[in-house]
């Protein structure tokens, strides 16, 4: 059983594995080539200052996109894990 | 012995180091432009290595080749349409994974490619191991480890690229990326009719173009449309892609463009399982620890701000000291000059438009390197996507992106560099809105007019008249990016997907000839065109000539002073002294009477009274009228224009101007319309050219200019009839 969350949704520090990727056009394709496809692990490093961009690890490296866009992210969030 | 020049283009993702490799490269060989029609920066360098001359052509930083931005077209185009001898991709070898995915595009392109697996080291820090033979043979393609910042391996990466050069190209027999059965399927299907319809008139592979036309790739379709001559085949083709896409879309689901992007990854991820060993997971992550720092919750803005002060304290503060010696070493060549030759109108195009248009431009140097040298250190170390994150929150509010707060912010001092520093923004839409609402910021050379004017109509109120004038300032700003938002910039915003980059140690080298480029662009672009302006201003504020006129009094009065004295004695050198002093100030009213009437009756002055009826319904005199445009040229010039023109009592002290102004006929209704009016209208000349410059369109230009003269009328003539209407 999975439960599916928004990106956006996230705490900080959670880890969670990439569901699907909604959204339209060049968004989705850029999200896409960063590397954020189906079935890849992120872990949310922190929320800006005034919470709106979010701030992700992904293959490695930070990447940060706004909130209203990671909310197009469907993620099923991995257990536990609540890094450090 | 003559051999051809070889062609080695650099591509890589941002922050792979690409470009402090060209800087070790190229060093002091390297040439900076523009791309032809487009704003990302050409770098290239000729050099001379093992005998062989070799260009090296620095690509724009990309994460793809799938044309997005202007960065990814400008690569793409160069990889496809010059085809250079050799591509070496740079891959951030800490950063493995995605790297390849600009890898396997440029594989997939025939072109002769080479990977440089740089900052191993670092990734050999993080505990990554990374197996070059076998990435190398897995991909068919040679690879070269590389350190950039120590200059490790540059030789070998050259030497190779130069055998891959010499040798026959041969179709790359390791594995492609290979996709799934029914993507290759219909690959094979468009393939084939490529093949056989268009064949050699194909300016592309066949393979690659069927893959780019199922990614729904407009820029590779309309190429192959304009190559296909019969109106039936382009239709034929256009089905075929048609039924290919949904029958992809069928059977996955999705896109087929993002379906081929999944499975380039996975197939990325296969090649990362065999060549990448991890072996203790120790993270020495400095770069997160920083992070916690700098962006922290509390601490992050009070940081930022500290550190925006402190830039702005180095660029205005410190270098305002050698901002003063070049100005007067400017004098000194005036006076020189002035000195050397005879009197006339020669001297005069030299010393009051040449000397003095050129010189009020070179002294922004200083500031200018300083504020570039700022900027190099907040890019190179990877700060400046840190002030974006922190500040997008803010200005997405305003319709813009993260990165247009430097530039904005950057205007109040002065708004040339501040137009410059929108480089840093990658979405072209992004650039031009903050080049344009850059110029409401009110530069330094602004606020003089202001002090002189609310000084001599508000008093005591003065300080904060000016802090409001700042405030429509940023208000208009404002309203003036929403207002292209949703009109003429319209589409989407860009989305805010940026890359983090870890904090780097800035390489020396790499900041100081940042800095240079930029500041030699500044020197000879705005040189070129104030230039001419200077001429021009001159020349119509000095033409047509006022006959001469004898100085007789002047001189008469010299003599008096001396015949009357025969041998001075000492008590009569107090008396010279006094008589020569008064002499000077005669001389001085009378130098200054004269311009006066030279500017009244120059072609400056009767455009002034000709358009005075412009300027009448918002207070402005003609004399105010010429001290507007005489600020075309560099605002500073408004206040001594009006010095000539109001209070012609020679030396123009400010204090003794604004009584005049006072005394003139200006009310605080027109002082403030007046104000408005030099908040708003037509930025200076050294702006313009770098509006012109930075956009690289005349059309922006001119409706920057437009678009501010248009506003600033408008608004001053709002407040001074809403002034009149109730009764102030």
């Amino acid at each position: 059983m999975s439960d599916e969350l928004k990106m956006s949704l996230l705490r900080e520090g959670q880890s969670a594995v990439v569901l699907r990727i909604g959204g339209s056009g060049a968004f989705r394709r850029r999200i896409f080539e960063m590397g954020i496809v189906k079935g890849t692990v992120i872990v949310v490093e922190k929320y800006a200052p005034l919470r709106d961009p979010i701030e992700i690890v992904v293959k490695g490296y930070h990447l940060s996109l706004r909130v209203e866009e990671a909310a197009n992210i469907v993620v099923e969030p991995l257990p536990g894990k609540t890094s450090e | 012995m003559n051999t051809p020049v070889i062609t080695v283009a650099l591509a890589g993702n941002p922050n792979s180091g690409k470009t402090t490799m060209f800087n070790n490269m190229t060093g002091a060989h390297q040439k900076v432009g523009n791309w032809p029609g487009v704003t990302v920066e050409k770098k290239e360098g000729l050099i001379e290595r093992f005998g062989f001359d070799l260009r090296i052509v620095d690509l724009p930083g990309t994460y793809s080749l799938t044309p997005f931005s202007i960065e990814e077209i400008v690569a793409r185009n160069f990889v496809l349409e010059e085809r250079p001898d050799v591509v070496i991709d740079i891959i951030d070898a800490s950063n493995l994974e995605r790297s390849l995915y600009l890898a396997t595009q440029l594989r997939e392109i025939d072109c002769r490619v080479l990977f440089a697996l740089n900052m191993a080291d670092m990734a050999m820090a993080r505990g990554m191991k990374i197996d070059a033979e076998k990435l190398s043979e897995l991909l068919d393609v040679p690879v070269v480890f590389t350190v950039g910042n120590r200059g490790e391996g540059v030789n070998e990466l050259l030497s190779a690229a130069i055998r891959l050069a010499q040798e026959p190209f041969r179709e790359p027999k390791g594995r492609r990326v290979k996709y799934s059965a029914d993507i290759e399927a219909a690959i094979a299907r468009l393939q084939a009719w490529l093949s056989d319809r268009a064949g050699d008139l194909l300016p592309y592979s066949p393979r690659w173009t069927a893959v780019k036309l199922l990614e729904n790739d407009s820029v590779v379709a309309e190429k192959v449309f304009t190559v296909l001559a019969d109106p039936l085949l382009r239709e034929a083709l256009e089905k075929l892609v048609a039924s290919e896409r949904s029958y992809i879309e069928d059977r996955y689901d999705d896109d087929p463009e993002i379906v081929m992007t999944d499975e380039r990854y996975g197939f990325i991820a296969g090649i990362v399982k065999e060549v990448v060993s991890v072996s203790t997971r120790h993270r020495v992550d400095i770069s997160r620890n920083i992070d916690r720092v700098l962006t922290n919750r509390f601490l992050g803005f009070p940081i930022f701000i500290f550190l925006i002060w402190a830039m702005f304290e180095l660029t205005y503060s410190v270098g305002e000291i050698p901002k003063e010696w070049i100005g007067s070493g400017v004098e000194l060549l005036k006076t020189m000059i002035e000195r050397q030759l005879a009197e006339g109108w020669f001297k005069e195009l030299l010393v009051n438009g040449v000397i003095s248009g050129v010189g009020s431009v070179v002294v922004f140097l200083p500031n200018i390197l300083i504020l570039f040298l700022c900027i190099s250190l907040f890019e190179d170390t990877g700060y400046m996507a840190r002030a974006a994150f922190l500040m997008d929150k803010i200005m997405h509010t305003i319709g813009l992106h993260g990165k247009s707060f430097i530039p904005m912010l950057m205007g109040f001092g002065c708004n040339v560099p501040a137009i410059m520093a929108a480089r840093t923004l990658e979405s072209e839409k992004d650039r031009i809105l903050t080049i344009l609402i850059t110029p409401f910021m009110s530069c330094s050379a602004r606020l003089p007019i202001y002090i002189v004017i609310a000084g001599a109509f508000f008093a005591e109120k003065a300080g904060s008249v000016i802090f409001g004038i700042y405030l429509v300032g940023i208000l208009l700003s404002i309203v003036t990016g929403r207002l292209l938002r949703c009109t003429l910039l319209k589409g989407q915003d860009a989305p805010f997907v940026m890359e983090l980059p870890p904090y780097r140690v800035p390489m020396l080298k790499s900041v100081l000839i940042h800095m240079w480029e930029r500041s030699k662009m500044f020197l000879k672009k705005m040189g070129n065109i104030i230039l001419i302006g200077s001429i021009v201003v001159w020349a119509l504020s000095a033409f047509p000539r006022m006959p001469e006129e004898p100085l007789a009094p002047v001189q008469a009065n010299g003599t008096v002073a001396r015949s009357d004295g025969g041998m001075p004695m000492a008590a009569d050198r107090e008396q010279a002294d006094r008589i020569e002093s008064e002499r000077k100030a005669i001389q001085n009213r009378l130098a200054a009477d004269r311009r006066l009437r030279q500017t009244e009756q120059s072609y400056m002055g009767r455009i002034g009274k000709w358009i005075e009826p412009v300027f009448l319904p918002i207070g402005i005199d003609w004399r105010g009228s010429v001290a507007l445009m005489s600020g075309f040229v560099a605002k500073e010039i408004v206040v001594s224009t009006m010095g000539i023109l109001y209070a012609y009592g020679g030396n123009a002290d400010t204090e003794a101007l604004s009584r005049t102004l006072a005394a003139s006929g200006m009310t605080r209704r027109s002082a403030l319309s007046f104000m408005v009016f030099v908040l708003i209208y037509l930025p200076c000349l050294a702006t313009v050219a770098a509006i012109r410059r930075e956009t690289g369109s005349i059309r922006w230009m001119m409706f920057s200019l437009v678009y501010s003269s248009l506003m600033a009328w408008v608004l001053a003539f709002a407040v001074y009839q809403a002034g009149r209407w109730i009764g102030w």
